[in-house]
This record gives structure tokens, sequence and C-alpha cells, in this order.
């Protein structure tokens, strides 16, 4: 029994101790961006793992969600004169009813049907995005005010490295505590028979709905993070592209494995910075890895290891 | 009061009725078996009183509670469970897990405390799996239960889907061709299943093709045959019936089955 | 009334589009149950590799049979590198895959073309034609006669040729496709063929009139799915008859209510159709069997 709870608090507690150790080796402030940024998207990535590797939903519009918490730390100062903090948690609640509003109907379709519709869903926003310039600025974006919390301003790699970090850890456990509980176990049953799951009372189009949402509010998160760490925002936020970047960090980690969310994202954001070629190679890699990955190696990276390492063991 | 009554259940896909007003009285503890050729409705019959196809004519009652049209998760709070005859495992779950997940409608805790992993939800967790770990054990399945779902051989995986079924305790539980596939042996294991759980006063209906099984355990045999009854009654009355006799092997079976009749 | 005459034009032009990227998307649904994200590449692979190698000095007519002959043969190495490996997981797996390889398409379009808009000279000259008030161009003529002949030439192949029928076989029953000695890895493979040519010779038709770039796929493949989900996925001639619609409803909103969400119509069509009718027009509803 005590191995079974200490089990699932290993992994959290792995990774804050990498979350602390890591700082140890960096060099230079380039270094703190890299990581925030590889956090800042593990966590929105956490969330679409929810949602894909575990219920077995699929959403290809996903960025869409990052986008709207982007926006909110944007256009809430700038329209509102509300403080970033604020305009953080209004943006997750904005998200979180979208999602509500949008899942709803559209969680009932599956496979492909899904996919068109999440799909739909995300090109909506960016083009709303992208239209309603007196708002949002236009194609071109616009700026986003430093958080600041009681006094103190949130600014520079060093604070967003911690505040990124710590956030992942946080969300990371949150996500770890429902795999191991009567919901998660719920939301894999969904994955692999919705109708046993149906038959044994799971309410499948309310699981759905709350999966969809929380994932939604991690991507919204993760969304303000970015347009404040970054201090500008643009409509490929929420954008296509943005999209399958998110769904590819999830396949490469592991759809299904929470510790592959950190995995995915830490290779699909360190390799751009470390290859600068890859720059114009980007989008024909991305494709690339996808179809490699879904072809060869569905299970992902971490799963793989897993297997592998247990195999090794014998 | 009889634990099932359906009343002249009918539907129909795309013109062709495969199921044309059936009507069932099953009595609480007893088991009860549907049997008919292939095609005649049988599976269709127990989606319509699971929850899973809507019938597009007549009215079931559970424990004399009027419950068409429910859905299958709220007809589970009604004390209804099944088994499927193509096996629906969570095969990316362990064992244990498999069943916990029957536990589901007996669980307490909400999304937020499962969140934040309340120690509600720790209890929660040690008290579902010594429940599922029960129910294993009693269908044999006890020894092994972390291992993944999917590694286990294929009749093991019917008497897990038993045992997932049993952990909902259920007051009704439909098995759909549960020794399908199934060699003697394991046959043999499934008959002493369900005589247990008969033993415990839940009311079994039992799709089965396995005459020998059916025999041996119905208290109650209903036949269908293109989707109508054709004949019920006790095993013996129904086994003598010449219809049902002709309905399984033909005119010229039947015939010739008369003939061998020493 | 020459204006709704204006963007009707204009709407089933563009419908033809939307008509011959659905197709593609039926055929290669129809035989092995894939969505093929890439369609949209097919038909920006057909423009712009026609653009580029006229850029060359290859004479048009040349360029534009080199461009359909080539994407054809990356129709057919998609599916032979990335669908067939993957044959049989689930529909997810597959979805992804061809968005992979929409994504690595354009990646490449991005690398070996550039990034610009690019153009074509229309067939007939630029002069509009004048009808009933709307200024018509001839190139609009062109893309709804092509269309006409494709959906004409496809619908002679699938009812007097038999491969056709083996084509409406393999949709119809994989299994006893087989049976009856149908190379169902051939027809596959074929579907996909087909439906690379067809979107190369509607992206060589359309571009000049909307132009083409790298990333011009994705937005159509959106909208061609669009059409496709409308009329039924499955069905051909729903597939046409929604490319038609969907063309016509966005020109007229963007003339009538607003240009700047006219790409957004066919997301918000997509959304209502899956959610309110996911058969579409003429599609045909399943049961899943327990």
């Amino acid at each position: 029994m005590r191995a079974a709870i200490g089990s699932h608090l290993l992994q959290p507690m792995m990774i804050t101790v990498l979350v602390v150790v890591l700082p140890l080796s960096f060099t230079s402030a380039y270094y703190y961006r890299v990581a925030a940024l590889v956090f800042i998207f593990a966590l929105a990535v956490v969330g679409l793992n929810l949602l894909m590797g575990f219920a077995g939903q699929v959403s290809l519009g996903h960025a869409g969600f990052v986008g709207i918490g982007a926006y909110a730390v944007a256009v809430g100062p700038a329209h509102f004169g509300a403080p970033s903090w604020l305009c953080l948690l209004g943006g997750a609640v904005v998200s979180g009813s979208v999602a509500f509003a949008v899942g709803r109907p559209i969680l009932r379709l599956k496979g492909h049907y899904l996919a068109v519709a999440t799909l739909g869903f995300g090109l909506l926003v960016a083009i709303v995005l992208n239209n309603e310039a007196d708002w949002t600025g236009g194609p071109d974006g616009m700026g986003v005010p430093s958080l600041s919390l009681f006094g103190w301003r949130a600014h520079g790699t060093q604070a967003w490295y911690w505040i990124a970090a710590l956030t992942f850890v946080g969300g990371f456990l949150l996500a770890r505590n429902l795999m191991d509980s009567p919901t998660g176990r719920a939301l894999q049953a969904i994955h692999d028979s919705e109708i046993a799951a149906r038959v044994l009372g799971v309410d499948v189009a309310r699981k759905k709905l709350a999966v969809f949402i929380i994932s939604a509010v991690y991507a919204s998160v993760a969304g303000s993070y970015l347009a404040l760490f970054n201090g500008l925002v643009t409509p490929d936020e929420a954008g296509f592209l943005r999209s399958i970047e998110l769904v590819a960090m999830v396949v490469l980690g592991g759809m299904g494995s929470i510790l592959g969310s950190l995995v995915g994202a830490a290779v699909l954001v360190v390799l751009p910075q470390a290859l600068t070629f890859f720059q114009d190679y980007e989008q024909a890699l991305l494709g690339l890895i996808v179809m490699i990955f879904m072809i060869f190696l569905r299970q992902g990276i971490v799963p793989s290891l897993a297997v592998a390492f247990a195999g090794w063991r014998k | 009061m009889n634990i099932l009554e359906a009343e002249r259940l009918s539907i129909a896909f795309g013109g062709v009725h495969a199921i044309d007003g059936v009507s069932l009285s099953i009595t609480a503890g007893q088991v009860f078996s549907i049997i008919g050729p292939n095609g005649s409705g049988k599976t269709t019959l127990l989606n319509m009183i699971s929850g899973i196809y809507l019938p597009n004519d007549g009215r079931i009652h559970v424990a004399g509670r009027d419950v068409t049209g429910l859905p299958p998760h709220r007809l589970a709070r009604q004390g209804l469970s099944r088994t499927f005859q193509n096996l629906q495992i969570f095969t990316h779950m362990s064992v244990a897990n498999n069943v916990m997940v029957g536990r589901h409608r007996h669980e307490q805790t909400g999304i937020l405390a499962d969140l934040l992993h309340w120690p509600s939800v720790t209890r929660q967790n040690a008290q579902t799996r010594t429940a599922a770990l029960a129910a294993l054990s009693r269908v044999g399945l006890g020894n092994a239960p972390d291992r993944p779902a999917g590694s286990l051989a294929y009749g093991a995986l019917k008497r897990l889907e038993i045992a997932r079924a049993l952990a909902s305790e259920p007051k009704l539980l439909l098995l759909d061709e549960p020794a399908a596939g199934c060699n003697p042996v394991e046959t043999q294991e499934v008959d002493q299943v369900i005589r247990s759980l008969v033993k415990d006063g839940i009311t079994v209906v039992l799709v089965e093709h396995d005459m020998r099984l059916v025999m041996n355990i119905s208290d109650h045999v209903h036949v269908l045959a293109r989707g109508r009854t054709l004949a019920e009654g006790t095993p013996q009355e129904v086994r003598a019936n010449p219809q049902v006799i002709e309905a399984y092997l033909g005119a010229h079976g039947s015939r010739e089955g008369a003939n061998a009749r020493a | 009334m020459a204006e709704l005459l204006q963007f009707v034009s204009s709407g089933l032009t563009v419908g033809a589009i939307y008509a011959l990227v659905a197709l593609g998307f039926t055929l290669i649904y129809n035989a092995c149950d894939v969505i093929n994200f890439a369609q949209g590449e097919f038909v920006m692979l057909g423009g712009m590799t026609t653009v580029f190698l006229s850029m060359a000095g290859v004479p048009l007519p040349l360029a534009a049979l080199i461009a359909v002959l080539a994407t054809t043969a990356i129709g057919i190495v998609l599916h032979r590198f990335a669908i067939e490996p993957a044959r049989g997981a689930s529909p997810v797996v597959l979805i992804m895959i061809t968005i992979g390889a929409s994504v690595f398409l354009r990646g490449m379009a991005q690398i070996v073309f550039d990034k610009r808009f690019h153009s074509l000279p229309p067939l007939f000259g630029s002069k509009p034609i004048h009808i009933g008030g709307a200024a018509i161009l001839p190139q609009s003529f062109v893309v709804l006669a092509g269309g006409v002949v494709i959906v004409m030439l496809l619908w002679l192949f699938v009812e007097r040729t038999l491969l056709g029928k083996a084509v409406i076989a393999t949709a119809a029953n994989r299994l006893a496709a087989r049976l009856v000695g149908i190379d169902t890895r051939r027809i596959v493979e074929f579907s996909f063929a087909v439906s690379a040519a067809i979107g190369a010779v509607a992206g060589v038709l359309v571009t000049p009139i909307t132009l083409t770039s790298y990333d011009a796929g994705t937005l159509l493949a959106l909208k061609g799915f669009a059409a496709a989900m409308l009329g039924g996925i499955g069905s051909p001639f729903g597939a046409v008859v929604g490319g038609l619609i969907i063309g016509l409803i966005e020109a007229l909103s963007a003339g009538y209510l607003s240009s700047s969400y006219k790409d957004a119509i066919a997301f918000l069509i997509i959304l209502i159709v899956l959610v309110a009718m996911p058969h579409g027009l003429f599609g045909r509803a399943k049961v899943e069997r327990v």
C-alpha cells in the first residue's frame, strides 16, 4: 500500500529535483529562456495529453485555447486596465467556458469527425483573433505588459524559469493525481471501450467534457505565460501549426505518458534553438517527425524507453 | 415482483425487424437463458435491455421501475450490469484496474477531490482495489492483478469481464455468450462462476449457444427465432419442443433427429 | 442582380475547386477509410510546380503536365511509405500521419519553392466577359468546364471499365473484393494516385484566379473536407454538391456580410454539419455492432 502511494509521488518529486538542480548548469540567461519555454509548452502538453493520451479524444485545435490565454493577458490590461494576474485567471475561465460550450456538442463525435471539428474550432479562434484588429491588434498582434504581483514585477528569464517550472510541477502533480483516481480510471476506460465504460456506470459525456475543460485550462495558462514572457502576442499562437506542434509534442513524448509531455516539449523547443538551420526546415521536420513516430514508434519516446528498460532488466 | 419485465419489445434496423414484439418476465434469483439460432436477435435483445439500443416499441421495467430508454450508465445505477460477446476489455489497463472501473458507481469522490488527491481519494482507491481483488478471486484471477489486461488468455479475459461486471454489485447480470470460444475446461469454470453468483442472490440472464451449459444451469429458457419468441419454459420443456428442434436443425434435420432418438 | 450574378459565378468557380478536393477525399476514404489531410497539398503542388517549371523556361502546357505527373507520383509515394505501413492503425493515428504528411509537404514546398504568392497566365486571357452586368473571368469557365470534365471522366471510368468496378467493389467491402481476386492494395494506391492527379489539375486551373503559395493547401483541404462532410462522407455526388454549396455560401457571405470572415464560413459549416447531421446530405448512417 505504501509503495502504491509512494510511486504516485515519485515522479513529481524527481521533476522537482530536476527543476531545482537544472539551473546550476546554466551559464547564461539564454539557457533560462529556453528552459522556461520548455516548461511553458510542457504545461500545455500535459493538458493535451490528458485529453488525447488518457481519454483518447483527439484535439487538433488546442492552440485555440493557448491563444485565448495569450490574448487574455494582452487585451485585459490594454482595454480594461485589469492587472495581468487577474487577466490570466480570466483567460482560464474564458477558456474553460468556451471548452464547455464547444465541447458539449463536439465530444459526441469520434475519430476523424472529432479531429476535424477541433481543427475547425482552432482555426475559428485564429481567424477571430486575426480579424478583430480593434481588440487584438490584428495580424501584427499586440504588446503584453509584464506580470506584476503585489508590486513585484515578473521580469527576466530567471524569474520566468521559476514561474514556469514550478507551475509545471504543480500541473504535473495534478495530472498524476487525476490518473490515480476514480476519474482517471474512468477516463482510461473511455479510451479503451466507451461502451463498456457506459455499462459500468461511467457518464462518458460528462467525463469527456471535464477532461476537455481541464486540458483547455492548462493550455490557457500556458498561453498566458507565453504572452507575458515574450511581451508580445500574435494570432499565430492560436494557429494550425501551433496546434500541430502541440500534438507532435504529445506524440513524441508518448501519448498517455505525463513525463513524456516534458520530453516531447523539450525536444521540439530545444531542437530549433540548437540547430539554426532548423528554422527553414522546421515545418518539414515537424511533419516528418509526426509521420515517423505515428508509423513506427506509436507509443512515443518515454513508454518505448520504459518497455526497453523493463526488457533489459530481465 | 419480477426483477425484469419486458413488454412487446421491438426494434428495426433500416427495415429489418431484428426484434419483433418480444416479452420477457424474469424472476429474481433465477438463471434465465435466451437461446436461438444465429441471427435470431439475442444480442440485440440484450443490447436493448442494457440501454445500448433504444427500442422502437415496448417497455422495460427493472424491479418495478420503468427504465425504457435509460442510457446504460443510468441503468448501471439501477443494479444492471453485463458482459460482451466481443469482449470489451480495457486492454491498456491492468487486470485490477479493469475491475476497479467496475466499482465506478459506488465511488464517491468528485473530480476536484481527484485532482487534489485528498485523503478521501486515497481511501477510496484502497477500498476500490480491495473490492476489485475480491471480485478477481471469485472468478479465479486473483494471482496477478497488476498484469496488463491485454496479456491474458482468452478464457481468462471472459472471466475478467465477469469479475468487472460483478464489482458493480449488480442485482441483474446479463452475460453475452460467456462460454463462446472456451474449451470444455474453461466452460466448466464459467458454469461454476455462474452458480456461485446465483448463490449470492444475483439474477443471471444468459445468452448462450453452448446447449449443455444452458440445459445444466438454467431455471428458465426463452427461445428466439428471427426476432420473435418461439418457445419458453424449463430446459426440459424447451428441448423436447419440436418447433425449437426444427428452428435449430431445420425440417430435414429434425426428422433425422426424431429418427435418431432411441 | 448583377452583383448576385457576380457572387454566384465566383462562388461556383471556387466551389468547383472545393468539389474536386472533396472528390479526392471521398475517393481515398472510400478505398481505405482514411481521411487524407494532405489533399490540399496536392492542389498546391499542382499549381506551384507548374509556376516554377515555367519560370525555369519550360513551356506552360508541358510544365502543367509534368506538375500533374509529379504530384501523382507524390500521392503514390505517400500511400506506399506513410499509409500502407500503418494499415490497420486506429483512425486517429492515420489522421495524424496524413496531417504530418501535409505539414511535411508544406515545409518542403517552402524550401523548394518560396514563401511568396504566385500566379499563372490564364488560358484565354484576362479580359472579363460581361454577362447580365457581371464581369466573369474566362478562367472561371475553364475551371468549371475542367471540373465537369473530370467528374464525367470519373463517372465513365467507374461505370464502364473493369478497373472502375474494382474500385467500387473495394469501397463497398474490402474483404469481399479481395476474396474475388481484386488486389485491394493496388486499388488503394490507384485511388491515391487519382486523387493526387485531380488535385493537381484543380491547382493548375485555379491558380490564374486565386494565386497560390506554399501554404495554400491547408485552407483548401479544410474547405474540401467541409464539402465532403456536407455532402456525406463517402458519397462522390455529395462531395461535388457539397463543394459547390460551400463555394456559393462563401462567396455570398463574403459579398453580403463580411469578407474578412469568409474562411470561417467553411469551418462553421463543418461544426454545424458534424453536430446536427453527421452523415451529411447524402451519406449513410453506420451502426456500431457490439
